[in-house]
């Protein structure tokens, strides 16, 4: 059984926990605003907002509803267009911002634009037109050239601008953004959670497939899923955590994208950690999509495994299902109790260097039973720079051609380490080992003959093939670019 | 005024065809198609797929009553493959089950058994092969031949442009439902409402008045929905023939990805000859389209090509032949722009081409060879043209010169960003070129309360046709726009309707509304002169905000009392009138005559910045002028306009379409096929209103808007190319649209990659 507010009504629904909550709101809560485009994250047609209690408040995020297991919204407020509609018939401000600046034509992805902008309003309290968009981008229009909504998203700005100090959901309640009946929610889930963490944990089960966010499994295989029995890792609060422990940075494998770009710890290292982590994906998608995800999905050109690889990281597994201590539970990510023992060591936990995890395409160095407790990468130092490339054939909500990263510990012009990693350019992400030990003990700038040698032996660890993305030759040129790239990006003076 | 649509949209609450609510006993349909590209279709094996439980039935080509056939200028094209498969998506079955998992899960389980066949997916090669759709056509003006010879500069390349996924966010879908004494209803996503009638009606044998076809909205049209919605209607209308239950069929993004066709692909072949003062004296061209497996709008497709071939310039001699070259390929359909766009990337690398070779800047052979009023395109029609005017504000606005020498100092300043630059003037030829499709009508209802409904052919798509309708008609009996409603568009309440399609849409059914609008009118004046004991004058007695006036003083008589006086004297309240656009003709045994009304001019200067590192761009700006007409709706219009103009980039950038060789569409999806988002619209879209006085035929003096404004897209191309030569002076990419990142990084250093390769090569 999940329980949940879907807008104003609390739902209890024994409904496969499998199936997409796209489906759930469509056919058979019959909430037709909510739409179809792609059934795979892409367009955001069905963006909806998810919102979830913590630290005494509703945090809502945009998701996309059609890769969204209905087990995620367990414990959770789902806000769809019906449920920002003003009863009274009325638009609400971001309605009326696109109706008077035009910013619908055929309509069809119109809702998905209210939803996330209205999402924007409840969220942000230093708003900028830069968040605003930043809050669409996960929303494709074919019609208006996105010029309209941007002068939509302008207007709310201004209004959202008249907010002096105002919590912004209070704000979004005065100003009938949301309806008044948003306040509260908080206390809705409250009851909601309480209650339903009593309830009897669920037995092991021999055969299941673990799910985070949904992002890839229900673009690979969507059919399978909706009648799947799901191991729900999304809702583990227990495993978002990001925190400093002993000069290392440990990140819960179930943390966001967003999570990541939120954390003050990862700004902290970061600088650019924004600009970099605008080039994954979308707003939406990195409000579901988990670490773990990326990593275990093994994709070739997955973002944060490309990341985390050349920070040299380390994953850390456990088994859970000869944990015996653990219950297995779907829902535990309510329940406190567990939620200590989770975090803590356990016998059945081991190491496994992220360079190490990926033997060959789509192959792990871990068992089925394993599941991802967490990545961890030694905090680096003032010396240390680290940057970030990608390139797709859209430069943004795109899957990369080929992406790299690179950290370097710079001390006074000599680096004394270097890892760079590579995806798209052979069957797995790469540690690139080899260029990577090659940089060691060299001073920046480098001779013309060093940078020939970086780069035959960069060109001699790569073996990309033609795909959709690009051509072989592409790839190849397109690696080499991104390795300057990274010079140019990590000595900018130069 | 805002869209009247708008509301709806925003609370979710218009209603799409998935959003129809479910009628009792709906049987859901899913397509099984071809897997092969070409070959004989040996067997069907159905068996696996009939065992699963909630399988109703599953129709091949030998249950279809009527005539397998839905071709619509050419009877090529069967609904259901017979004999042969011709493409990788080509329908050869259609699973009815009770719900739309279970007709999935059974089309999985369908077998066939294809001997494979030779599979052509390059239009080149279909021409060798003389597997052509239509005999060529032609357009001739002067003598090429013997022009080459007088000219000091002649060029000659070769140009390819891709085709373009539609990529309407609600795919293709339609819902049947029986209706009593054996008719169906057919609520279809299409922008072509007869068009489904009639080939329901060829298919199932029944005559067109049993079957109803009701089209509220759609979620996105671009082309893609003219001819291509009538496969889904057809397979509903004969499941609920069989069945005699409501069936419905919404398809999957990737269904209807694989299955339906897009903008053609073209290669071309031209030679440009320039005197020494730079004009244009001759111009020989040579398109090979890519049709697709049959011909769908092909042919028509292919006419618009050679009219927009020489694009807003005058050219004396001009020899343009066109190859519709039929492929294994889904067969290829409208998008906006119709063929237009592709004849005039042609051009514009012609230009562009023969500029370099000269050392010059391409708008310099661009604002030299502008069309001027008078002068004649090859087909005969003489330019009233806007084409000088465009150029000359947008320069005045915009100063050309400024932008272009800003951006030159900006390479100077940067080693590894470029901008680029481009002019692009654009023309475009406004009515369908089929000349008896050039008619409208319109169906106008003044209730008792002195509502007034409103129907027409037009369907609405995003374009704000209903709210231009709604204006006529409120502006015509000068009531306020909310006491008219527009309706659905339905073949019911009227017949025959061209496609909403050829940016007319609005230009013919609104004339219709306009003169039904005028009928009903009339006849209330005369009430009115009766009711107010005046005499009746036309001109004298006028409605205005809701009252009768009498020699502009505004009498007692409002709106809603003349309305029931005209009904309490038994005066026909309801008029359904009539448009046929006027003056339109074409000979096409000589290839002469005046197939459009009018053109619409633009011209627009696109600048683009070029990261050299990553072969990545930003578009900046697209600035420029824009022949509007009088815009009835400058709101709706700059939507069209800042809608086409990025829908224009994606195709010259990131829209790529990728067909293996076995003809399998690679792109079949959001991931693979990428279409703008937020990101890669231009910072800056400023398109100023041409100033002009000139009077044209279109309702309320306005123009269409709806394709020209993907045209200045073509400009990003060069724009591009421009910056590319900033960075790497001797690169000359081939003319090959889109330019995508991989292109643009090849092209930016081509000269290592050769060095790359041997040195490669070597270890």
């Amino acid at each position: 059984m999940l329980s949940f507010i879907l807008n104003n009504d609390t739902i209890h629904t024994d409904m496969p926990p499998g199936m997409t909550l796209l489906d759930f709101v469509r056919y058979h809560k019959h909430l037709t605003g909510t739409k179809i485009g792609c059934r795979e994250g892409d367009c955001g047609a069905c963006t909806i907002l998810v919102g979830d209690h913590c630290d005494d408040k509703v945090n809502y995020r945009s998701m996309t509803s059609c890769l969204m297991p209905l087990s995620n919204a367990d414990g959770k407020h789902i806000v769809t267009i019906e449920g920002i509609n003003p009863s009274s018939g009325q638009l609400t401000p971001v309605q009326q911002a696109m109706v008077e600046e035009n910013g619908t034509q055929c309509g069809f992805c119109t809702v998905g634009f209210v939803v996330s902008l209205t999402g924007f309003c409840l969220n942000n309290n230093n708003p900028s037109q830069e968040a605003a968009i930043a809050s669409i981008d996960g929303n494709i229009c074919r019609c208006t050239g996105y010029k309209s909504i941007e002068r939509a998203s302008a207007r709310l700005i201004n209004l959202l601008n008249t907010n002096q100090n105002s919590a912004s959901l209070a704000f979004a309640i005065e100003h009938k953004i949301v309806p008044s009946w948003f306040a509260d929610i908080k206390d809705r889930l409250a009851e909601i959670n309480a209650s339903t963490s009593e309830r009897k944990s669920i037995e092991p089960i021999k055969k299941y497939t673990i799910v985070s966010g949904g992002t890839d499994l229900y673009v690979q295989r969507p059919e399978d899923m909706v009648h799947s029995v799901t191991l729900n890792m999304f809702n583990r609060n227990s495993l978002k955590e990001i925190i400093e422990v002993d000069g290392r940075i440990e990140i819960g494998a179930e943390a966001t994208v967003t999570d990541m770009l939120e954390s003050p710890v990862m700004n902290e290292i970061f600088p650019h950690l924004k600009k970099h982590l605008k080039l994954l994906s979308s707003t939406p998608i990195r409000n579901m999509a988990t670490i773990a995800g990326n990593l275990v999905n093994a994709s070739p050109i997955g973002d944060m495994t490309i990341w985390f690889l050349a920070l040299d990281a380390t994953v850390v597994v456990r088994n859970e299902i000869q944990d015996a201590e653990l219950p297995l539970r779907v829902r535990t990510g309510r329940d406190l109790s567990v939620l200590s023992k989770a975090t803590q060591p356990s016998g059945n936990s081991r190491e496994i260097q992220l360079r190490d995890f990926y033997e060959g395409y789509k192959k792990l160095a871990k068992s089925a039973d394993e599941i991802v407790e967490k990545i961890y990468f030694k905090k680096p130092d003032h010396c240390c720079r680290f940057n970030f490339e990608k390139v797709s054939k859209r430069t943004f909500l795109d899957i990369a051609t080929v992406n790299t990263a690179m950290f370097l510990r710079v001390e006074d012009e000599l680096i004394v380490e270097a890892h760079i990693s590579a995806g798209g350019v052979g069957p797995i992400p790469l540690y690139l080992k080899n260029t990577s030990s090659c940089l060691l003990f060299k001073l920046f700038p480098f001779d013309e003959e060093t940078m020939r040698e970086l780069i035959f032996i960069l060109e001699s660890e790569i073996s990309p093939i033609s795909d959709v993305r690009g051509s072989a030759d592409y790839k190849r040129l397109l690696m080499k670019q991104l390795f300057l790239a990274h010079f140019t990006e990590l000595f900018p003076a130069s | 005024m805002t869209n009247t649509d708008a509301y709806g949209h925003v609370r979710g609450e218009s209603v799409y065809l998935d959003d129809i609510p479910l009628i009792y006993n709906t049987l859901f349909a899913c397509v099984f198609d071809s897997p092969v590209a070409h070959g004989i279709l040996k067997s069907v094996d159905l068996s696996q797929a009939l065992k699963l439980k909630g399988v109703v039935s599953i129709l091949l080509a030998l249950d279809i009553p009527g005539v397998n056939q839905i071709g619509g200028i050419v009877p090529d094209e069967p609904l259901l493959a017979e004999g042969h498969v011709h493409f990788q998506g080509m329908p050869i079955a259609l699973v009815l089950a009770e719900t739309e998992e279970i007709a999935q899960a059974a089309a999985k389980k369908i077998k066939v058994v294809i001997d494979p066949l030779e599979i052509i997916t390059d239009p080149r090669i279909a021409f060798e092969k003389n597997e052509l759709i239509i005999p060529p056509k032609k357009f001739k003006m002067g003598d090429s031949d013997l022009a080459f010879k007088d000219c000091v500069h002649v060029f000659s390349g070769r140009a390819d442009v891709n085709g373009q996924e539609h990529l309407y966010i609600e795919t293709q879908g339609a819902y049947s439902v029986p209706m009593e004494g054996g008719g169906i209803k057919i609520y279809s996503s299409t922008q072509g409402p007869t068009a489904v009638q009639r080939t329901v009606a060829r298919v199932t044998g029944l005559p067109m008045h049993r079957i109803e076809v009701e089209v509220g909205r759609l979620g996105g049209g671009f082309g893609g929905k003219e001819d291509q919605a009538s496969s889904w209607a057809c397979l509903c209308a004969l499941g609920t023939l069989l069945t005699n239950r409501p069936v419905k069929y919404s398809l999957h993004r990737m269904e209807d990805m694989r299955m339906t066709g897009k903008r053609h692909p073209y290669s071309a072949d031209f030679k440009i000859g320039l005197n020494k003062d730079l004009n244009i004296q001759a111009y020989e061209v040579v398109f090979y389209q890519n049709a697709g497996a049959a011909a769908d709008l092909s042919p028509a497709v292919l006419e618009r090509t050679l009219f927009h071939c020489t694009n807003s310039y005058f050219i004396p001699h001009v020899t343009a032949t066109a190859y519709s070259c039929r492929t294994n390929l889904p067969p290829n359909t409208a998008f906006r722009g119709f063929g237009g766009p592709q004849g005039m990337f042609v051009i514009e690398s012609a230009i562009t081409h023969a500029a370099e070779k000269l050392k010059i800047s391409p708008s310099v052979i661009q604002r030299k060879n502008l069309i001027t009023p008078g002068e004649e395109f090859p087909y005969g029609q003489k330019a009233e043209s806007e084409a000088v005017t465009t150029w000359v504000q947008a320069d005045s606005y915009f100063d050309f010169e400024k932008i272009i020498s800003a951006a030159h100092d900006f390479n100077l300043k940067n080693k590894n960003k470029k901008r680029g630059v481009a002019l692009m003037p654009i023309c475009f030829g406004i009515s369908f070129t089929k000349t008896l499709m050039n008619q409208a009508r319109a169906l106008v209802h003044v209730y008792t309360d002195g509502s007034v409904a409103v129907s027409t052919g037009a369907v609405e798509m995003g374009q704000g046709v209903n709210t231009k309708m709604q204006q006529v008609a409120a502006e015509t009996f000068s009531i306020s726009s909310g006491q008219v409603k527009v309706h659905s568009t339905n073949t019911l309440r009227v017949a025959n309707t061209s496609p909403s399609a050829a940016s007319a849409t609005a230009d013919l059914n609104g004339k219709a509304v306009l003169l039904a609008c005028e009928a009903i009118l009339n006849r209330l004046k005369i009430v009115a002169a009766e009711e107010l004991n005046i005499p009746f004058h036309t001109d004298t007695i006028k409605i205005e905000n809701g009252f009768v006036f009498h020699q502009n003083i505004q009498t007692k008589l409002d709106w809603k009392t003349l309305v029931n006086a005209a009904f309490v004297r038994r005066v026909n309240l309801s008029e359904h009138a009539h448009y046929a656009t006027p003056g339109v003709h074409f000979d096409w045994t000589i290839s002469k005559g005046h197939p459009f009304s009018y053109h619409v001019y633009g011209t627009a200067i696109i600048q683009v910045t070029l990261d050299c590192l990553r072969g990545i761009y930003e578009v900046d700006f697209v600035k420029g002028v824009h022949d509007y007409g009088k815009s009835m709706n400058t709101l709706i219009d700059q939507g069209q306009i800042e809608g086409g103009i990025v829908q224009g980039l994606g195709w010259m950038t990131m829209e790529e379409l990728v067909y293996d060789v076995n003809g399998k569409l690679r792109s079949n999806a959001l991931s693979s096929y990428k279409i703008p988002d937020i990101y890669s619209a231009p910072r800056t879209i400023d398109i100023q209103p041409l100033a002009t006085t000139r009077e044209n035929l279109a309702i309320f003096s306005s123009k269409a808007v709806g394709e020209p404004p993907l045209m200045y897209g073509i400009g990003a191309y060069f724009a591009i190319r421009d910056a590319i030569r900033a960075f790497n002076t001797n690169a000359s990419p081939e003319y090959d649209a889109p330019f995508t990142p991989e292109k643009v990084l090849m092209a930016l250093y081509d000269s290592e990659i050769n060095k790359f390769h041997s040195h490669h090569s070597s270890h």
